[in-house]
């Protein structure tokens, strides 16, 4: 493959990448509360991570010959990762009372966690106890 | 052409990064600020990416896995601290 065919190819991945990173950024800053702002900073952020490096791993294979185990295994290991850490993240942020939008229309986990006050209040109780 | 794409890709992840630091400054509540942080560590990766691409030098590629596990472990221990108030539990015996 010619060294021109290959620098498209890198540059429109690239450009995906940007664009998906972009608009990560501005659900970040648009949506109305931490459980709609996950969304946009783990999935659309991720898939650019991932489109990026896959291009800068198909230029350095293709240009350059070096297939770089290195970038593998942060594909793999991002891939893996980010979900689990956006997970986390709203799973404590509703544990530690964390209040829905105003928007939202249903809460599922109510009925089983019991409503925002008593869920902040026990784990006001829970910091005093484990200090 | 290639050069002058890569280097307007570098400002415009440079530009989200800065949307994402605007969100760890203003954010209302401790989980935003760590979502922010989350992605920032995630926007970085490919900031690395993209310059390594542009100096035609694969040196940096190790930044990238250690970035992405620091990052990784960072909101793993941030969330733990939100949730249960201790970053690293120990048995109470």
């Amino acid at each position: 493959m010619n060294e021109s065919m290959i620098e498209i190819i890198v540059a429109i991945l690239v450009l995906i990448g940007v664009a998906l990173a972009l608009i990560s950024a501005f659900g970040l800053i648009r949506l109305p509360d931490v459980y709609t702002r996950s969304h946009a900073a783990t999935k659309s952020a991720t898939l650019g991570v991932l489109v990026t490096i896959i291009g800068a791993f198909l230029f350095f294979g293709l240009s350059e010959g070096v297939y770089s185990v290195r970038l593998i295994l942060g594909i793999i290991f991002v891939f893996l990762t980010a979900p689990v850490a956006g997970h986390l993240i709203c799973r404590a942020a509703y544990r530690s009372g964390v209040s829905l939008s105003k928007e939202s229309v249903q809460d599922d986990l109510e009925p089983i966690l019991g409503n925002e006050e008593e869920r902040r209040a026990k784990n006001k109780e829970r910091h005093h106890r484990s200090s | 052409m290639f050069d002058l794409i890569l280097l307007i890709s570098l400002l415009l992840i440079s530009f989200a990064i800065l949307v994402a630091l605007y969100r760890v400054y203003k954010g209302p509540s401790m989980p935003d600020r760590i979502i922010a942080l989350d992605s920032i560590g995630i926007n970085l990766i490919a900031l690395i990416a993209v310059f390594s691409i542009y100096m035609r030098s694969t040196a940096y590629l190790e930044a990238i896995l250690i970035l992405g596990i620091l990052a990784f472990i960072g909101t793993i221990a941030f969330s733990k601290f939100i949730e249960r108030g201790v970053a690293i539990e120990r048995k109470h015996d």
